[in-house]
């Protein structure tokens, strides 16, 4: 009796149509705010100029690698692949910070050595390298992408492989 | 007013000038820091003299890994070094190519001298025995591995170029793949400095 009074007071026809039309107006709204999110975010990949910190990818072997190998301790240094592109990030900086030298890379380096390396060419690069348990690195040179749909790609790609290195490790 | 603006674009214009030529004596191979000396080896030239660094100490040596039967990597590097040389004219006098091959069952001196003779007269190569070559090759970070191919076998070698200075240091490390004309212009920025 007491809700019947109730609910009697506070229903009206307006307050009816309301509640039944605003959860599709809403899905439509949210459908159409993420297709526009996701339009602005092609736009912006497709369009806006690419820009990185630094042209050099930096790797390094740290400090007690040889040892750590030694004992039998997994000791990774550098991936089986790096990527790097013309005009961005087109240098690879490598530095030995271990006490012994080491075949990094290409080549044999002293201690506390840096070797640096520009590439000017889209190619793949095959170097022998025994910081590799393959016994060999590949260095990916992808074109500078000066496109909107190569910018795309290279979005694409460059957070792929941080995706996937992220779930590697 | 107007000498200050003068002067300003003067200084922008020389600062913008010098900023070019610094990324023009920038080398097109990869580069070491701090250069360590290269390490000294001795073994039996092409020239029927021992083949060591000290004797072109005030040249620039550009050494090479390889083995005269190699049938791509090889006459391409060596056919670029010829380039390099004719494209730096005069100054090609003080740069000495050396070729250090990994095949000493077939390079012998001879050979090699026949076999350099016909990318560039004064190339020098050097031979020696298995266990000499190999230490070298340890020195210097150089892989070869001996692969079959039908009854007769090649090698599988690391394929990049030394850059040695004038004082032998161990400068740079071209990989294979480039010009002559970036060989040439690296050797004369080495060269000068």
């Amino acid at each position: 009796m007491i809700m019947r009074t109730t609910s009697a007071s506070s229903w009206s026809p307006e307050h009816a149509a309301a509640r039944v039309r605003r959860p599709r107006v809403s899905a439509r709204a949210v459908a159409l705010a993420l297709a526009a999110a996701l339009l602005a975010g092609v736009g912006w990949a497709a369009f806006a100029p690419v820009r990185v910190d630094s042209r050099e990818a930096l790797f390094e072997i740290p400090r007690g690698t040889f040892a750590r190998r030694m004992a039998g301790e997994p000791a990774p240094i550098l991936p089986d692949e790096i990527s790097l592109t013309l005009g961005l990030r087109d240098v690879l900086l490598l530095r030995n910070l271990d006490e012994v030298p080491q075949i990094f890379g290409p080549t044999l380096m002293m201690p506390g050595q840096s070797f640096r390396l520009p590439f000017r060419q889209a190619a793949s690069y095959q170097f022998a390298c025994t910081a590799h348990a393959s016994g060999q690195m590949t260095v990916s040179v992808e074109a500078h992408p000066a496109t909107p749909w190569m910018r795309l790609g290279w979005r694409a790609r460059a957070l792929w492989r941080r995706v996937w290195s992220k779930s590697a490790t | 007013m107007r000498r200050i603006s003068i002067s300003l674009l003067a200084s922008i214009a020389l600062l913008g000038a010098a900023l070019a030529h610094a990324q023009d004596r920038a080398l097109f191979a990869g580069v070491f820091d701090p250069p360590r000396a290269a390490p000294a080896f001795s073994l039996p030239g092409s020239d029927g003299m021992p083949l060591t660094l000290e004797r072109f100490r005030g040249k620039l040596v550009v050494l090479a890994f390889g083995f005269t039967s190699c049938p791509d990597v090889c006459p391409t590097t060596l056919a670029t070094l010829a380039g390099a040389r004719r494209a730096l004219g005069g100054q090609a006098a003080d740069v000495q190519v050396v070729y250090v091959t990994v095949d000493p069952a077939r390079d012998d001196a001879a050979r090699m001298r026949e076999y350099l003779a016909a990318f560039d007269p004064a190339f020098l190569g050097a031979t020696g025995t298995a266990q000499q070559l190999a230490k070298v090759r340890e020195e210097y970070g150089i892989a070869a591995e001996r692969v079959a191919r039908g009854e007769s076998y090649a090698y599988s070698h690391s394929s990049f170029v030394y850059l040695i200075d004038r004082a032998g240091k161990l400068r740079a490390l071209m990989p294979y793949g480039h010009a002559a004309n970036d060989y040439a212009h690296d050797l004369r920025i080495l060269l000068e400095s």
